[in-house]
């Protein structure tokens, strides 16, 4: 079954794309049975069909649109203020040792919290408007442009650095045209798993005394006992992560192929 | 001081390293001297310290004791007489040709200047239908040819060249020290070459220098007489090597 050959025959990929594509749905298809027979509580766990069709009638009150734009504008705004202060403070600490010294010891105490048990923090500091929806998806967000801006810098080749000083180009030069440049690949990742984390803390930054967004319709339903809507949308959510995290992986090739032609197979 | 014959003089140089506080002695006074539009190579076993004079020359790393003089002023920091190419291109990925080679020109030459050496250097490398290609677009010998155009393009009067052919296939290299030499016969400037390849050494060079290891210490230096373009069949050619191959048996 497991072999070493790295490409698999297209007779292979084939096979494997099928059990990619029959397995989930015969997952569906157990699901379906197991909520309609009786077998689990349809209350508790409801069938696809019923989702589907939450899902479709949600769509066309329009409700669903609703809730998700004010969750994409509140990730918006808290992706934006979270990348670009990831991205400063990672270029800061990446280039100048004294600050990497001053600021390392609080990042790796503040880097571990999940974010939603910073909510009622947030909530004492900012209240409980769109400020601190804003600043729990920045904070979630933050971290993964953080460490892989620093980590792009660090690992600038140190050949290219020793091109540049036998050619005797100066520090500016230096920094901005050959460092900046080369951490570009980590920071790209780093932007777009900021992204997928930003769009896993709109649901804790939705926790927050709201009325609107993906995250209010699940605290909703919670409420309001409602598992139909429950699972439409946290599978919203997920397909939703899904979709940003291929696009901007896409968008990520895409440039580094453009500007920088073929790059190797990765 | 009128210039000096010599562009590169290099006496009673000693280079040491220490690993976990243990000392290795790489370079155990060397001397040599280089004449200027001379092409030199050097060779001997890995180990030897042949790189690492490079690096000393171009003050990558510091020297323990001795002098390096380049044309005649003693080598305090990267000069602008010297330039270095290295084994691989160490070109930049996300610059086209042209803005690699415009890289390292520096920028009080004004931007017409810049644009008209890069052509030159890059047809003196025969890549001009590539100059807006990126790294990632050209095969290893190309690449290469890039890195030797920037070299060239700061006009250095002494170019190091650190085994610059070793990580290509044996055609590729082969043409690229024709280029190599081609280049050296049109532009006249002095090399000084790093290769393991005896063969290479003396297709190329007028001397080859040939160090030995433990410690590091040039051995031997063997003049090469023999006109341009060189038959690698030919008798004299195969007697130099025999010549070189018996101090290389006989350590």
């Amino acid at each position: 079954m497991f072999n070493l050959r790295s490409k698999n025959s297209a007779g292979q990929r084939r096979t494997l794309l099928c059990i990619a594509i029959v397995f989930p749905i015969l997952v569906i298809l157990l699901w379906q049975y197991a909520s309609s027979s009786g077998l689990v509580k349809a209350s508790l766990v409801p069938a696809p069909l019923t989702i589907a069709k939450t899902f479709v009638s949600y769509i066309e009150s329009g409700k669903l649109w609703k809730n998700l734009s004010v969750s994409f504008g509140r990730v918006a705004c808290g992706y934006l203020i979270g990348a670009l202060c990831g991205v400063i403070a990672g270029f800061l600490m990446g280039l100048f040792k004294p600050i990497n010294a001053a600021l390392s010891g609080i990042v790796s105490v503040l880097r571990p919290i999940p974010t939603i048990a910073l909510v009622p923090i947030v909530i004492l500091l900012a209240g409980i408007g769109f400020v601190s929806k804003v600043v729990i998806i920045a904070f979630g967000s933050f971290w993964p442009v953080l460490l892989n801006t620093i980590h792009g810098i660090q690992t600038v080749d140190g050949k290219l650095l020793e091109v540049a000083y036998t050619y005797r180009i100066p520090t500016g030069k230096t920094i901005f045209k050959i460092i900046v440049p080369s951490s570009i690949p980590a920071i790209l990742t780093g932007l777009r798993l900021g992204m997928s984390s930003a769009w896993m803390s709109v649901v804790a930054a939705e926790m927050i005394a709201s009325s609107t967004g993906i995250g209010y319709l699940i605290t909703l339903s919670r409420e309001t006992a409602n598992a139909r809507v429950m699972y439409m949308c946290v599978l919203v959510i997920g397909v939703i992560g899904l979709v940003i995290d291929k696009g901007l992986t896409r968008l990520e090739h895409y440039y580094l192929a453009k500007t920088r032609g073929s790059v190797d197979g990765k | 001081m009128a210039e000096s014959k010599n562009i590169l003089e290099i006496r009673d140089l000693h280079k040491e390293f220490y690993i976990k506080g243990q000392q290795f002695k790489v370079l155990s006074g060397v001397n040599l001297e280089v004449k200027r539009g001379e092409m030199l190579a050097i060779v001997g076993a890995s180990g030897c310290g042949k790189s690492t004079m490079l690096k000393l020359i171009t003050t990558l790393e510091p020297i323990s004791s001795g002098e390096i003089l380049l044309d005649g002023e003693p080598v305090n920091g990267p000069s602008p007489k010297c330039s270095m190419i290295f084994q691989e291109a160490r070109l930049f990925p996300w610059l086209t040709v042209r803005q690699n080679i415009e890289f390292v020109i520096p920028d009080t030459v004004s931007k017409e200047k810049k644009a008209e050496m890069v052509d030159y250097y890059t047809k003196l490398v025969g890549l001009s239908d590539f100059i807006n290609a990126v790294p990632n677009q050209l095969s290893g010998g190309m690449q290469q040819r890039v890195s030797i155009a920037r070299a060239l393009a700061t006009r250095p009067e002494l170019l190091l060249l650190d085994e610059p052919f070793g990580a290509l296939d044996a055609f590729t290299r082969m043409t690229m020290q024709q280029e190599v030499l081609r280049i050296w016969e049109q532009d006249k400037t002095t090399m000084i070459i790093v290769t393991h390849d005896i063969d290479e050494a003396i297709y190329l060079s007028n001397r080859v220098v040939i160090m030995g290891k433990n410690p590091g210490v040039v051995k031997k230096i063997v003049p090469v007489d023999l006109p341009f373009p060189r038959d690698r069949t030919d008798s004299e050619f195969l007697k130099i090597r025999g010549e070189i191959m018996k101090e290389f048996l006989g350590t």
